[in-house]
C-alpha cells in the first residue's frame, strides 16, 4: 500500500553550457551544404561543453539550482540517480559527487543509470518509486550528457551537452505526476561498444521501427491509462534527437505546434541526449501555470520510451522562477566557436602523451 | 664584547643554461673561488651552510648538504653541513644562519653557498617547481603559477596607484643595461623598452622580459669572525645588520597584496641593528624575480613611498650613475636567478662594490650596501646591511 | 597521485566551507582550527562557516604559460576574489572573455573541473567564479543558512568532523 497517493516534482534545475557551434560551421569542414543541413535536421546550432564542463559539473549545477530555489534541506534527499551515456568515469558514479556537492551525504542511496537518451527519465521513475513507497522522503533524478558524434557523421551536427535535475516527492509539489509508463523492447537502433569512442547507429532504422514505434506506443499506453486525449494537454514535450522527429511524432500523436513549441530546444542547443526531454520539460515548467497539463515522453535507443502525464499545481506560483535563470535564458546565453576550437575542446585532436 | 661577522671571500659561477656542469660541479667551482679569495684552508672551515630551494624536484636529490661538503673536499673533516630552504630566499637565509652561528660563538669561519640546477628538467616542470613556493592546495591547485601571482600583484598595484606597464618595463631595461656590464651575468645584452612591452605574455600584464629566467649557477661566501677577519683579509666587509621576517605563505591571506610586510619588517630590523638609515645606503641588490617585485622592493624597503616605486623605476635614480644604483649586477632578471644561489650572489655583488672591485659597473666610493632576498610571494624576506672601507 | 590528499578538502573545494572564530568573528577560508588573531583564546571557538559564494574580483591575471595539466586551457584567467564575508581566495574566472574581466566585477561560484591526473587518474572538481549575470551558479541566502545548520559541529583539525 503506497504511503501517498500523490507523487510529483518538488523542484527542478537546469544547466546548458554557454558555448555553441553552428551547423554551418561543422558542415563547412566536411564539404556539406550547411544551410540545407540545418534545414533538413532543424538543428541550427548545438551546445558544446567547455574544457571544464562534463556530466558531473552539469549535474551538480542543475541539482544545486533545484535545491536552492526551493530551499530544500539536503538531509531530506534519500536517493540521487544520474542518467547519462557520457559519465566522466566508466566506474565511479556521478551521483556520489552530486550528493557531496549538494551536501546530501552520507545517508542516501545513489547510482548512475544508462539507457541512451532515456537514462534521465529512468532515474526519475526510480526516484518516484522510492519516494511514493515511503522508503525515502525526496529523490533526485537527473538526466545529463555531453555526448559526441563521430566526425563527419550526421550525429556530429546534433550531439550536444546539457542537464536537468528533478526533485521528486510527495508534498509541496509544483507539478503532480499523475502517471508514468514505459514501452521497452530490444531494438538495436543506436549503440556504443565498451572502449569505442563514438556510437554507431542503424541509419534510417532509427526512425520508424525505433523512435516512432516506442514513442507512439508509450503515448497511446499513457493516454489510455489516464483517459486523456492530445487536446487535453497545454504542453507536450517529446525526446528530440533533432528538430524534425519530435515535430512529426507530435503530429502523429495529435499534438499541434503551439503545444510543443516551448519544450522544443533542439533547434538551438542540439540533442542533449539524457537531458533532451527533461530540459524541454524544465523549459515548460519555467512558464507553466497551475492547472496546466503536460505530456512528456522520452526515448532511449536500445530501446524504450518513458511517458509522463503531469498536472501543474498551485505550488508552482510559490517557486522562484527568475527571468535571468530560466532554460530560455540559458539557451540565449550563447557564445559561438569555430570547428578548430570545437575539435580541441571535444578531444578530437590527437595530443602528445 | 659582542662578536661581529665579516665576509672575507666571495666566489660565483657564470649563471645561465649550463648544460655541461652538474649541481656538484657548480657548487665546487663557487666554493673553490670563495676559499681562494678568502685565502684560508679547508681545514679552517668550521661549518657549511647551503641555500638551495628544490634539488628534490629538479634532481630527485635531497640531503644535499653532505653532498656539497663531500664534493668540496671537506666531508672528511666532519664539519656540520646544513641545507637551508626558504624558496628563492634560501641563499639569504643561509647567510643569516651562518652569521648566527658565528655570532653565537660556535664557529669562527663558515662557508655559505647557494646553488640551483634548474635546466635538467623541462620548462613546464621548472615552472611548477618554481611555483612550489606558493600554496599548493589553495593557489597552485587552481592553476595559479608563481608568475601569475606576481602578475596579480602588478595589476592591483596598477589599479591602486596608477603604476603603468612602461614603469614595470623600465626595471627590465635598467637591469639588462647593468647585466651587459657584468661578465658573470646570464644575459649580457641590453633590451629596449619596446622589446619588453611587446614580449610574449607569461601571465598578463607580465611578459617574458618581466620575469627572471630559469638558471643554473652557484655562489659562495666565506664568513669570518670580525677580529680575525681584519687580520686575514685585505678588505673585509662587515655584516652590520641582518633582518629576517615572515608573512603568510599564500597571497590571498594578505590584507594588502601590493606590499610585502615581511620586507618592511626585515628591513626595519636590519637597519636598526646596523644603526644606519635608508639615506646611508649607497648601493643595493633587491629581489627582482619579476619587474613588479623590484617596484615593491624599493617601496617596502623604504626608498620610495608606497605607490611611487614605478616613478622611481622610470626616473633613472636606480640606474648606475643615479642617486641609488639598484641591481648593478643585472639583478635576478639579467644576472640570472638560480633560486638558491640568488641570495648569495646578491651579497657577492655588494661585497665587490664595497671593495671597489666591481669593474665596469662600480658605484664610486660605495661604503654601505644592502641586500634584499624574498621567498615566493613574500612569505620570507631577508635584508642584510654590509659595510666596507670604500 | 594519492586520492586522500584531495578527498580531504572536498567540503571546502566543492562547497566553500570555511571557518569562523566566534571570539573575534574573523572568517577563514580555507578553514582552520585556530584563529591567527586570537591564538589560544580561540580554541574550541572556531566553528565551520559556510561562504555564500558571492564576491568581488580583487585582482586577476591571464595566464599564457601554464603548469602541466592546464595546457589546453590557455589562455585562462586566475583571480583573487574577495568574498562578501571578507576573505580572499584564489580561483579561475570563467564564462567570460579574458578581455572583459575587470577588477571590481561581481562574481559567484560555479562547480567545474579543475584538473585531471592524466587520462586514467582521478578528476578534481572545485569552485571557479563566473560573472554574477551568468544563469548558473550561486546560492540563495536563505538556503545557505540551511547549509550552515547542516555543517555545525566541532572542527577536527583543519576541517569539520565528517558526519557519521
Amino acid at each position: 500500500m503506497p504511503v501517498s497517493d500523490e507523487i510529483g516534482v518538488v523542484s527542478y534545475g537546469a544547466c546548458i553550457p554557454r558555448l555553441r557551434i553552428k551547423t554551418e560551421e561543422i558542415a563547412k569542414v566536411w564539404g556539406k551544404d550547411g544551410v540545407a543541413m540545418a534545414k533538413g535536421l532543424n538543428v541550427h546550432s548545438k551546445s558544446v561543453p567547455g574544457w571544464d564542463e562534463d556530466v558531473i559539473t552539469i549535474s551538480v549545477t542543475a541539482a544545486r539550482r533545484a535545491m536552492y530555489r526551493a530551499e530544500i534541506d539536503p538531509s531530506r534527499i534519500g536517493a540521487i540517480y544520474v542518467g547519462s551515456e557520457s559519465h566522466p568515469y566508466a566506474v565511479k558514479p556521478t551521483a556520489t559527487i552530486v550528493a557531496e556537492a549538494i551536501r546530501a551525504t552520507p545517508r542516501l542511496t545513489a547510482a548512475d543509470f544508462e539507457f541512451a537518451c532515456k537514462a534521465g527519465t529512468a532515474a526519475i521513475q526510480a526516484a518516484m518509486g522510492l519516494s511514493k513507497s515511503g522508503i525515502i522522503d525526496l529523490g533526485m533524478g537527473i538526466g545529463a550528457d555531453t555526448s559526441q558524434g563521430a566526425p563527419g557523421d550526421a550525429l556530429e551536427y546534433s550531439a550536444s551537452a546539457g542537464g536537468a535535475a528533478f526533485i521528486i516527492g510527495r508534498d509541496d509539489l509544483i507539478a503532480r505526476i499523475n502517471h508514468t509508463c514505459s514501452f521497452t523492447t530490444d531494438t538495436p537502433d543506436f549503440w556504443r561498444r565498451e572502449g569505442q569512442h563514438y556510437p554507431s547507429h542503424g541509419g534510417r532504422f532509427t526512425g520508424v521501427p525505433s523512435y516512432f514505434r516506442h514513442v507512439l506506443a508509450a503515448s497511446e499506453m499513457c493516454m489510455e491509462a489516464v483517459g486523456t486525449k492530445p487536446e487535453d494537454y497545454a504542453y507536450a514535450v517529446l525526446h528530440q534527437p533533432n528538430g524534425k522527429f519530435p515535430v512529426r511524432a507530435a503530429k502523429q500523436i495529435g499534438f499541434n505546434d503551439a503545444q510543443i513549441k516551448d519544450g522544443l530546444l533542439t533547434p538551438y542547443i542540439g540533442n542533449t541526449y539524457s537531458a533532451s526531454m527533461p530540459l524541454g520539460l524544465a523549459a515548460i515548467l519555467d512558464k507553466a501555470k497551475p492547472g496546466d497539463r503536460i505530456y512528456g515522453c522520452a526515448y532511449g535507443s536500445g530501446a524504450g520510451a518513458d511517458a509522463f502525464d503531469i498536472t501543474v499545481t498551485d505550488g508552482i506560483d510559490r517557486m522562484e522562477r527568475k527571468p535571468g535563470e530560466t532554460v530560455q535564458a540559458m539557451v540565449a546565453d550563447a557564445h559561438y566557436i569555430n570547428y578548430a576550437e570545437y575539435a580541441k575542446l571535444r578531444g578530437k585532436i590527437l595530443m602528445a602523451e | 664584547m659582542a662578536r661581529e661577522v665579516g665576509i672575507i671571500g666571495v666566489g660565483i659561477t657564470k649563471f645561465g643554461e649550463v648544460w655541461d656542469r652538474s649541481l656538484r660541479d657548480l657548487g665546487l667551482e663557487a666554493g673553490v673561488k670563495a676559499i681562494t679569495d678568502a685565502n684560508v684552508a679547508s681545514s679552517d672551515i668550521d661549518a657549511l651552510y647551503v641555500g638551495i630551494m628544490s634539488p628534490g624536484m629538479f634532481l630527485d636529490q635531497e640531503h644535499v648538504a653532505p653532498l656539497i661538503a663531500d664534493w668540496a673536499g671537506i666531508a672528511g673533516s666532519h664539519i656540520p653541513a646544513t641545507r637551508v630552504e626558504a624558496a628563492d630566499a634560501s641563499g639569504g637565509l643561509a647567510i643569516r644562519e651562518a652569521w648566527m652561528g658565528i655570532k653565537a660563538g660556535l664557529y669562527d669561519i663558515v662557508m655559505v653557498g647557494g646553488a640551483e640546477k634548474m635546466t635538467d628538467v623541462g620548462d613546464e616542470e621548472a615552472l611548477e617547481t618554481l611555483s612550489a613556493s606558493v600554496d599548493q592546495e589553495w593557489e597552485a591547485f587552481f592553476g595559479a603559477t608563481l608568475p601569475s601571482l606576481y602578475a596579480m600583484i602588478a595589476r592591483r598595484h596598477m589599479h591602486q596607484y596608477g603604476t603603468t606597464r612602461e614603469q614595470l618595463a623600465h626595471v627590465a631595461v635598467k637591469n639588462h643595461m647593468h647585466g651587459a656590464l657584468n661578465p658573470d651575468a646570464q644575459f649580457q645584452s641590453k633590451v629596449s623598452l619596446d622589446a619588453v612591452m611587446s614580449a610574449v605574455p607569461v601571465a598578463e600584464p607580465l611578459g617574458v622580459f618581466d620575469c627572471a629566467p630559469f638558471s643554473d649557477g652557484a655562489a659562495a661566501l666565506v664568513l669570518c669572525e670580525w677580529e680575525r677577519a681584519k687580520k686575514i683579509a685585505e678588505h673585509p666587509i662587515k655584516i652590520t645588520g641582518s633582518g629576517q621576517a615572515g608573512s603568510s605563505l599564500s597571497l590571498f591571506a594578505r590584507k594588502d597584496i601590493t606590499t610585502f610586510s615581511a620586507t618592511r619588517a626585515a628591513a626595519e630590523k636590519a637597519l636598526a641593528m646596523s644603526g644606519r638609515g635608508l639615506e646611508d645606503i649607497q648601493v643595493a641588490e633587491v629581489h627582482d624575480s619579476y619587474t613588479i617585485a623590484e617596484i615593491l622592493a624599493v617601496e617596502d624597503l623604504g626608498f620610495a613611498k608606497k605607490g611611487e616605486g614605478g616613478k622611481m623605476a622610470e626616473s633613472g635614480e636606480t640606474a648606475l650613475g643615479g642617486r641609488l644604483p639598484i641591481n648593478t649586477s643585472g639583478g635576478l632578471k639579467a644576472r640570472g636567478h638560480p633560486l638558491g644561489a640568488t641570495g648569495i650572489a646578491q651579497a657577492v655583488e655588494i661585497v665587490q662594490q664595497l671593495r671597489g672591485k666591481a669593474a665596469g659597473r662600480q658605484v664610486k666610493g660605495a661604503r654601505v650596501g644592502l641586500t634584499h632576498n624574498v621567498g615566493g610571494t613574500g612569505g620570507t624576506a631577508l635584508v642584510h646591511i654590509l659595510e666596507g672601507e670604500g | 597521485m594519492a586520492g586522500a590528499r584531495f578527498w580531504r578538502e572536498k567540503s571546502s573545494r566543492y562547497n566553500g566551507l570555511g571557518a569562523k572564530c566566534h571570539n573575534c568573528q574573523k572568517v577563514f577560508f580555507p578553514p582552520r582550527a585556530l584563529c591567527d588573531h586570537c591564538g589560544r583564546e580561540s580554541m574550541g571557538k572556531v566553528k565551520p562557516f559556510q561562504l555564500k559564494g558571492m564576491g568581488t574580483l580583487h585582482s586577476f591575471s591571464v595566464v599564457h604559460d601554464p603548469p602541466r595539466g592546464f595546457e589546453t586551457q590557455i589562455p585562462y584567467v586566475v583571480g583573487l576574489v574577495e568574498m562578501d564575508e571578507g576573505v580572499k581566495l584564489t580561483a579561475q574566472i570563467v564564462d567570460c572573455e579574458p578581455r572583459d574581466v575587470q577588477i571590481g566585477m561581481r562574481v559567484k561560484d560555479v562547480f567545474r573541473k579543475v584538473r585531471e591526473d592524466g587520462r586514467a587518474g582521478v578528476i578534481h572538481y572545485a569552485y571557479k567564479f563566473a560573472p554574477l549575470t551568468s544563469p548558473h551558479g550561486g546560492a540563495t541566502p536563505a538556503h545557505t543558512e540551511a547549509l550552515e545548520a547542516a555543517v555545525s559541529g566541532p572542527m577536527d583539525g583543519a576541517r569539520p568532523k565528517q558526519k557519521a
